[in-house]
């Protein structure tokens, strides 16, 4: 075997705590990267796995500090070289592709201009010369329109557009080693699909070797050969990554893999997996195994006293469990111990909760939302589904009279609701409550959880001193949470913990429809496998109406009984889950569940999108006609005229003039 | 589970008092007392005129020296941090007053509202402070009522402007939406919701504020349009002796080192402030 | 950078208007009877009411308002009282003097808070940084007549090396000149220093923790290179806006400083028409020092926008 690209033994790297002293971020890693393979690091945040990729690059953030180990780039130790040996590795043999590339531009210099640097510091190039070469690697990642994006600031690209200009400067040189640090986490999914079969094509015509980061399985799966799983601070797996994913041998990676919601699956089909705990945070393990206190197999005694060595798992394969013969399958075993349940319900065609009809949103010139329909009854969870720029959580906004519409009515159990909260009554106020994105923001810091549980139980379901008190207390049971919190403030909990008191919130005064705007896109997936648990099993107890709101395919089939497709402000698909789910489909809908990345490993295709940047429509005028046309591969020419609802039978309808087609299996009724 | 975590902050941050902020305070706490306990402690009466030491250098009997009509400039100075502790705190207190309020409303409104009011500030601001302060006074007429009046009205804008800026990321958070959401008023969202996660950057405006009240009041003070003769005040005190600077300079530079005494000290606690909220 | 360029000069007549229109009420709308101010106490009623006739003031404020908005548009800014001459040729020669002032101070200013800001930002926390940070923290809100008494105790007095007065001799030279004005510079220089080595310290520090900055370095580029290019482009835009809004201090600055350094500007002028209760010159000097103060507003803006894109092509920053 050739030598490795990137070689790292034994590496540990600390940072300063809070308390003065020091602790690990990452401990003991080895492993090598071949020329042309590329590595997935795996892990939820917060496990080291970005720490350790700037390590390897030896380019550590303030404060960190590599204790142990060496990192041997191309053979020669990267920590030996002087400053400037290293700039002369950067950008020319070892390159970088960030998380969010809007920020990873500058945003006062063209983007052409950027790559372009790349080419005079390392190549020597002229300016012209350097220039001409940037817009030949803009052509080279399929960016259309090469020489006119070259003179354009960051700010006039979209998400797809930035990060595609971000891989033509990391591989402009033809490096060695590319690392990608979760390079599409920032991107919607249909972006994320053209970006990942973007680096499929070029791992074809570069040779870099390729280190990506991410948190998402399916994305690593889709890239990478070989994965390694970290759990605070170290690999406690790795191995093929078909192989590890379709039988893992360590209880963290079985757990986590028991956590991801399938796009195939829904709640009726049976609960999520959660892990229970915390993982210690950096620097605080014990002497024994780091997972040892959240473990279904752990012998407590000897797991917590007798640290794990990496065992070798046959071909290629290691996993740092005592037990590993003894890992479970992933949604077995322990992990869902946390409660197996009765399938919920489902909701019978009485009179719907919530009635949305002709409901739109303009902000000056630009419709946001325009003609919305939508039912939900009692009981029942309707998913809305969109990309960023859909109008998803303005609709959110809207029936909660948080924003006013232009136009439309909103009814709840039968009775108008007025567009402003404030001009709602006490009554409609607290029957249609709310649960934001990010738990961060959506409790106020200055208060006590005691607090934020109590102000609306005496504002909403008019309690007393006491009873608000004893309210708040029966919700922190209701949502898991133990009493003892209700004096803490938000900064001393978890993000799950927030977000649990964030729903306790909206269920004070027993709502008739709780709205959930992306609740869980801010949390690690074994935390959104729990609240995603806990949710459902809050409305099997209430009865509550939600309308659950999510860019996450395989979290809204989880979820949903029914699911309504929202693109650039207009419905394009509604109906039940599972039939939403199975053809046909509407393009756009097709479009949205080929791009999931699958754990099996099956397609991620942009599919029906051709048109370039699927981000490209957003800020141009709202065409004529259908709303998906312009990015649409089966559209033909009665497009130009506004498609029209076509009923499929059981509730599922799409606004398509072209599907169903006569190929497709389900008749055309209307 | 995380309450160690807690407990390390809440302990990091009473072993860790700025000595900035402590050195700061004993200076403040210094005037303050001095200016309460003025008519005891002062060796003569401020107005008191010795024609018989006309002019003394800072000596035995006069550790200041005197004026050039023989009053103790020791019992001036400390007679002249009554005006200041009378003018600067309640100007301050009237500024941060109004600006919080215009501040809170224009980011929570946000629109049309905000963007008047911004107008309007802008339009304000865009008159220097001293020359706004010179031109009201001359037309209202030098007290110090008018000028706490004076200077708690142009300081507002620019505590508006640093609010405004402060709330507006707390007001596009999700717990503004929470209260909205339960049909809180605007007045209990504004203030009991959103004025509590600003109130970091309130205390360093404050201290900001307190220091250019002082820096303000003093100005004017030296230009005329603040207290007048024969009235012990810093400000006035220089400008009355300047043409004193080459022939005795203590009866100058005493008042002008009691402000800066109390500007640096007011500084020293600002710094402290902001260094003790962390980044 | 056009379309940007005269949405931005709009604004600044709005600005303009806004405040001449306050020039105009504090003077006319406020308590206070403007002929018996400028008349004294002890004038007779009936020349305080032929005053006040003269002067227009029994007519609507609006209409007063118009009047004299046109006028001061045509370049008639009115007859001083005090020196019985028109008040326009009067502001601009004291204006010229002060911008002169203005300049020193500002190429004192501006190069060593800058480069203050930058070294301190590149080692935050350390000494340099820690010692300039409360340094400027500290004299920042010194009024301007407190460090003159002390520079010119010092400076003047006990080691004799500059001039007390700030009015150079007819036909000195440029150094003389200089060696002049450098003391009241200074004072202008201590108040303002702070503000600008802190906006530059923060906007530094905040570029070099960019992400942008990172993906700079690890292209591989010198450090050099990363700060000249990549960094300070970014980190001066809010030192660039603060400049503008502090003109406003500087010009208050200007009226301090000239009374204590005798020197013959438009804040000795201002200073002298308040005392003297001459309105008309008071008013045109107030208006002079808003269009100025505008002015260079104007200038801080249009300079941030040529630096970043996205003030030009109007999107939000950050």
């Amino acid at each position: 075997m050739s030598t490795p690209v990137l070689e790292l033994d034994g590496v540990t790297v600390s940072y300063p705590r809070p308390d003065g002293f020091r602790g690990a971020a990452v401990r003991d890693v080895s492993l090598a990267v071949a020329p042309g393979q590329a590595l997935g690091l795996a892990g939820e945040s917060g496990c080291g796995k970005s720490t350790l990729a700037f390590a390897a690059l030896r380019h550590l953030p303030r404060g960190g500090r590599l204790e142990a180990g060496s990192v041997r780039f191309l053979g020669s130790d990267l920590y030996a070289l002087s400053r400037s040996e290293l700039r002369g590795l950067w950008g020319r043999r070892m390159a970088v592709v960030y998380q969010n590339p809007g920020g990873a531009l500058n945003p006062t210099i063209p983007v052409g201009e950027q790559i372009a640097e790349v080419y005079r510091y390392h190549l020597g190039l002229d300016r012209a010369a350097a220039r001409d070469a940037a817009i030949g690697m803009l052509e080279r990642v399929r960016m259309a329109n090469p020489g006119r994006v070259a003179d354009l600031y960051p700010h006039e690209l979209s998400g797809g557009m930035q990060q595609r200009a971000v891989i033509a400067m990391a591989l402009a040189t033809d490096p060695e080693l590319l690392v990608l640090d979760e390079p599409t986490t920032a991107l919607d999914t249909t972006v994320q699909a053209e970006i990942l079969d973007l680096f499929a094509a070029l791992r074809r015509e570069f040779r870099a070797a390729l280190l990506l980061v991410g948190h998402n399985l399916g994305v690593l799966r889709r890239v990478c050969d070989t994965l390694a799983v970290m759990y605070a601070g170290e690999i406690v797996e790795q191995g093929p990554t078909a192989a590890l994913l379709a039988r893992p041998r360590h209880p963290y990676a079985s757990a986590l893999l028991g956590c991801v919601p399938d796009a195939g699956r829904g709640a009726r089909e049976g609960r999520l997996a959660s892990i229970p705990g915390l993982p210690p945070s950096p620097g605080t393990a014990g002497p024994g195994c780091s997972f040892v206190r959240r473990c279904p197999i752990a012998r407590p005694a000897f797991c917590g006293a007798e640290h794990p060595p990496l065992y070798p798992q046959g071909p290629g394969r290691a996993a740092r469990c005592h037990f590993a013969e003894e890992t479970p399958e992933p949604g077995t075993g322990a992990a869902v111990a946390a409660g197996g349940s009765a399938p919920v319900p489902a909701p019978g065609a009485e009179a719907p909760v919530l009635h949305v009809s002709g409901l739109s949103f303009a902000r000056g010139p630009v419709e946001i939302l325009r003609d919305i329909d939508l039912r939900v009854a009692a009981g029942e969870t309707l998913g809305l589904v969109g990309e960023s720029g859909s109008g998803k959580s303005t609709l959110a906004l809207l029936v909660a009279g948080l924003l006013a519409p232009s136009g439309g009515e909103i009814r709840l159990d039968g009775a108008a609701l007025a567009g402003r909260s404030r001009r709602r009554s006490t009554l409609q106020r607290r029957a249609v409550q709310m649960v934001f994105q990010s738990p961060d923001t959506a409790l106020n810091p200055r208060r006590r959880v005691g607090r934020i549980l109590e102000r609306p139980a005496r504002v909403l379901a008019g309690l007393g001193r006491a009873a608000a008190r004893e309210k708040a207390r029966a919700l922190l049971e209701d949502v898991a949470l133990p009493e003892g919190l209700i004096d803490s403030f938000p900064v001393q909990l978890s993000g799950g913990q927030r977000q649990r008191i964030a729903i306790a919130r909206a269920f004070v005064g027993e709502p008739r429809l709780v709205l959930l705007d992306e609740p869980t896109s801010a949390l690690d997936v074994s935390v959104q496998a729990a609240v995603l648990n806990l949710l459902r099993d809050l409305q099997r107890r209430s009865g509550a109406a939600y309308l659950f709101i999510s860019h996450d395919l395989a979290v809204v089939r989880y979820m949903a009984d029914r699911i309504a497709v929202l693109y650039q402000g207009e419905l394009v698909e509604e109906g039940p889950a599972e039939r939403v789910f199975a053809p046909p489909h509407h393009p756009y809908t097709e479009a949205l569940i080929a791009a999931v990345p699958r754990l099996d490993g099956t397609s991620a295709a942009a599919g029906a999108d051709e048109g370039g940047d699927a981000a490209d429509g957003e800020g141009q005028a709202r065409a004529a006609g259908c709303v998906f046309r312009r990015r649409c591969a089966a559209a033909g020419p009665r497009c130009a005229e506004p498609p029209p609802w076509r009923d499929l039978g059981g509730g599922h309808r799409i606004r398509c003039w072209v599907r169903p087609g006569a190929g497709d299996a389900a008749g055309r009724a209307s | 589970m995380a309450a160690p975590a807690v407990d390390l902050r809440v302990g990091r941050r009473a072993r860790r008092m700025p000595p900035s902020l402590l050195a700061g305070a004993a200076m403040l706490l210094a005037w303050v007392a001095a200016s309460l306990l003025a008519p005891w402690i002062a060796p003569h009466p401020p107005l008191a005129s010795d024609f018989l030491a006309l002019l003394q250098p800072p000596g035995p009997g006069h550790p200041f020296g005197t004026d050039q009509i023989g009053r103790d400039v020791l019992s001036r100075v400390l007679h002249g941090g009554r005006s200041v502790l009378a003018v600067a705190p309640a100007a301050t207190a009237l500024g941060l007053a109004l600006g919080t309020t215009i501040g809170l409303a224009a980011a929570y409104f946000g629109g049309w509202t905000d963007e008047i009011a911004m107008r309007l500030l802008d339009a304000v601001m865009a008159l220097p402070i001293v020359i706004v302060a010179m031109l009201a006074l001359t037309f209202l007429g030098a007290s110090t009522l008018n000028v706490i009046l004076v200077i708690g009205i142009v300081f507002a804008p620019l505590v508006a402007r640093t609010m405004r800026a402060a709330a507006l990321v707390e007001v596009r958070k999700d717990y503004v939406r929470a209260a909205e959401l339960r049909g809180e008023g605007i007045a209990y969202v504004m203030f009991r919701e959103v004025l509590p996660n600003v109130a970091g950057p309130l205390a360093v405006e404050a201290t900001l504020r307190l220091g250019y009240a002082v820096f303000t009041a003093a100005t004017l003070g030296f230009l005329g349009l603040g207290a007048q003769p024969p009235a012990p005040d810093w400000g006035l005190m220089v400008a009355e002796n300047q043409a004193l600077l080459t022939t005795a300079p203590w009866t100058v530079l005493f008042p002008a080192l009691a402000i800066a005494w109390v500007v640096v000290g007011i500084a020293l606690v600002s710094d402290g402030l902001r260094v003790g909220q962390g980044p | 950078m056009l379309a940007y360029a005269s949405r931005r000069l709009a604004l600044l007549t709005v600005t303009l208007l806004a405040a001449s229109m306050l020039i105009f009420l504090v003077t006319s709308v406020l308590p206070g009877n403007v002929g018996r101010i400028m008349l004294g106490p002890f004038a007779a009623q009936d020349s305080v009411d032929t005053l006040n006739r003269q002067l227009g003031l029994d007519r609507p404020v609006l209409e007063r308002y118009a009047v004299w908005l046109a006028a001061v548009v045509q370049g008639d800014w009115g007859r001083s009282l005090h020196f019985n001459a028109p008040v326009l040729p009067l502001v601009i020669e004291r204006l010229g003097r002060s911008l002169l002032l203005a300049a020193v101070t500002l190429a004192i200013l501006v190069p060593s808070a800058v480069a203050a800001g930058i070294h301190a930002a590149r080692r935050e926390g350390g000494v340099f940084d820690r010692t300039v940070s409360l340094l400027g923290l500290s004299v920042r809100a010194l009024p301007e007549f407190v460090t003159g008494v002390v520079l010119i105790v010092v400076f003047g007095i006990q080691l004799g090396w500059l001039p007390v007065q700030a009015l150079p001799p007819e036909g000195a030279g440029p150094v003389e000149v200089l060696r002049h004005l450098l003391m009241p510079a200074l004072c202008l220089v201590l108040v303002l220093f702070a503000y600008v080595f802190r906006m530059t310290r923060a906007g530094v520090i905040e570029a070099l923790a960019a992400d942008w900055t990172r993906t700079a370095r690890l292209k591989g580029l010198p450090p050099s290179v990363v700060v000249l290019r990549h960094v300070l482009r970014n980190a001066l835009l809010p030192t660039i806006a603060v400049l503008g809004a502090q003109i406003g201090w500087l010009v208050g600055g200007l009226v301090v400083v000239e009374t204590l350094f005798r020197y013959p500007g438009i804040g000795t002028l201002i200073q002298f028409a308040a005392t003297a209760k001459d309105l008309p010159l008071l008013v045109g000097c107030a208006v002079a020092v808003t269009a100025v103060f505008a002015l260079g507003n104007l200038a801080a803006d249009l300079l941030a926008a040529s630096l970043d894109p996205r003030i030009r092509h109007g999107s939000p920053r950050g």
